[in-house]
C-alpha cells in the first residue's frame, strides 16, 4: 500500500469522502493515512511502486510546504494569511483593508506621530505629514503608475535565444545535412525545364502558359 | 429546365409577395427604458454628503465609502470631497485625506482641468484642517 505525504507528481489523486468513483479505467486503491481515504488512480505514465516510495521519501517531501502535510518538515515558503485584510497597491482601491504599516509594528517614534495625528493636523510639519502618509501607503499613485523597463529585458532575451538558435542551425547546415539531391543542380533543372516546355506543363494558366512557342522565350 | 422555374416563381412566387402585409415598423418615439425613477446628480451628490456626514462614521464604513466612489465612472464634486476630508478628520487620518485627493486626480484622467478645480474649490477645507495637497508633498512627481 502506498503510504504518501507529499504531492504525488506520477498519480493523480482524488481526495474523496463519498462513494465510488466513475473512472473506466480506474485501478482504485484505498489507502489510509492520516485517517484520510485517498483513491490513486494510475496515469498513463507506469511507475513502479518501489520508484514512486523512493521518490516520495527522498525528493518530494522538501517540495511540499503545506503544514498538513509536513509532520515534522520545519522549512516553510513565505506565508501570507489570507485570512486577515491584506495591504495592496491599486490604482482603483485608494483606501485599501489596512495600513501599510502595521499597528502594532510601529517604531516608538512613528507612535508618537500617530498622536500628534490626533491634535490639528496645523501643527504637523511637511516631513511629518509624508511620513504618516508613507507609514499606511507604500507606494503613491504616479508610482503605482510607472512602468518598469522589464520589457526591453524580454525582447532582448527573446532576441538573445533566436540569435543563439541561428547559429546552431548554422552549424547543423554545415556538419549534420549531406549534400543537396543533384536533381537541383543547374545542369538538370535546366533539362528539367526544357522536358516540361516539351510536355507542355499545365498549358492553359501555368508553367507552359508562360512560355512563347514562337520566340521561343519567356513571356 | 431552368426558365421553367424562373416562370414558376415569377407566376406565383411575386404574387404571394405583393400578398404580403406591410412589415411592422415600431414607432420610433417609444423605446424600452425601465420605468424606474433615475436619480438626479443632486441626490447623487447629496446621499454621498449624508454617508461622509455620519458624526461616528468609522475608518471601514470611510474605507468602503471612498473605495466605491472611485468605482463610480465620475469624479465626485467638491462637496462630497469635504464631507470625506471631514471624515478622515474624524477619524484622524491624515494619510487617508492626502490619498483621497491623489486618487481624484487619478480618476479625471486625461481631463487635466478637473483636479485644479477640485483643490480651488476644496482650498477652505484644506487650510482649515491642515491638509496639505500631494503636490505641496512633493509625492505627485515619483
Amino acid at each position: 500500500m502506498l503510504i504518501s505525504k507529499a504531492p504525488d507528481l506520477t498519480y493523480s489523486r482524488a481526495y474523496i469522502n463519498g462513494p465510488c468513483l466513475t473512472h473506466p479505467k480506474a485501478r482504485r486503491q484505498l489507502v489510509e493515512n492520516d485517517s484520510r481515504q485517498f483513491y490513486i488512480y494510475p496515469t498513463k505514465m507506469l511507475t513502479s511502486r518501489a520508484l514512486i516510495r523512493g521518490l516520495q521519501s527522498s525528493l518530494w517531501r522538501s517540495v511540499c510546504s503545506t503544514s498538513a502535510l509536513q509532520g515534522s518538515h520545519s522549512k516553510v515558503v513565505d506565508v501570507i494569511d489570507c485570512s486577515v485584510p491584506q495591504y495592496n497597491n491599486r490604482l482603483d482601491t485608494p483606501l485599501p483593508d489596512r495600513p501599510f504599516v502595521k499597528h502594532d509594528q510601529l517604531s516608538a517614534e512613528q507612535k508618537k506621530l500617530k498622536e500628534k495625528e490626533k491634535a490639528s493636523w496645523k501643527s504637523l510639519s511637511k516631513e511629518e505629514q509624508l511620513a504618516l502618509y508613507r507609514m499606511t501607503f507604500e507606494l503613491t499613485y504616479p508610482e503605482m503608475r510607472k512602468g518598469s523597463d522589464e520589457w526591453k529585458t524580454v525582447l532582448g532575451g527573446v532576441f538573445f535565444f533566436m540569435g543563439f538558435t541561428g547559429l546552431l542551425v548554422w552549424w547543423q547546415r554545415v556538419y549534420v545535412f549531406g549534400d543537396v539531391p543533384h536533381t537541383l543542380s543547374d545542369e538538370w533543372v535546366e533539362k528539367q525545364t526544357q522536358r516540361m516546355i516539351d510536355m507542355r506543363i499545365n498549358p492553359v494558366n501555368g508553367f507552359a502558359s508562360q512560355w512563347d512557342y514562337e520566340k521561343k522565350q519567356w513571356k | 429546365m431552368m426558365f421553367s422555374a424562373v416562370v414558376r416563381l415569377s407566376a406565383s412566387g411575386i404574387r404571394s409577395l405583393a400578398r404580403a402585409g406591410p412589415s411592422y415598423t415600431a414607432p420610433l418615439a417609444s423605446r424600452c427604458y425601465s420605468h424606474a425613477k433615475a436619480e438626479t446628480d443632486e441626490e447623487f451628490d447629496a446621499r454621498w454628503v449624508t454617508y461622509f456626514s455620519k458624526p461616528d462614521i468609522d475608518a471601514w464604513e470611510l474605507k468602503k465609502g471612498m473605495n466605491t466612489l472611485i468605482g463610480y465612472d465620475l469624479v465626485p464634486e467638491p462637496k462630497i470631497l469635504d464631507s470625506a476630508l471631514r471624515a478622515c478628520r474624524r477619524l484622524n487620518d491624515l494619510a487617508s485625506a492626502i490619498r483621497i485627493l491623489e486618487a481624484v486626480k487619478d480618476k479625471s484622467g486625461p481631463h487635466k482641468e478637473i483636479y485644479p478645480y477640485l483643490i480651488q474649490e476644496l482650498k477652505p477645507t484644506l487650510q482649515e484642517l491642515g491638509i496639505s495637497t500631494p503636490e505641496e508633498l512633493g509625492i505627485d512627481q515619483i
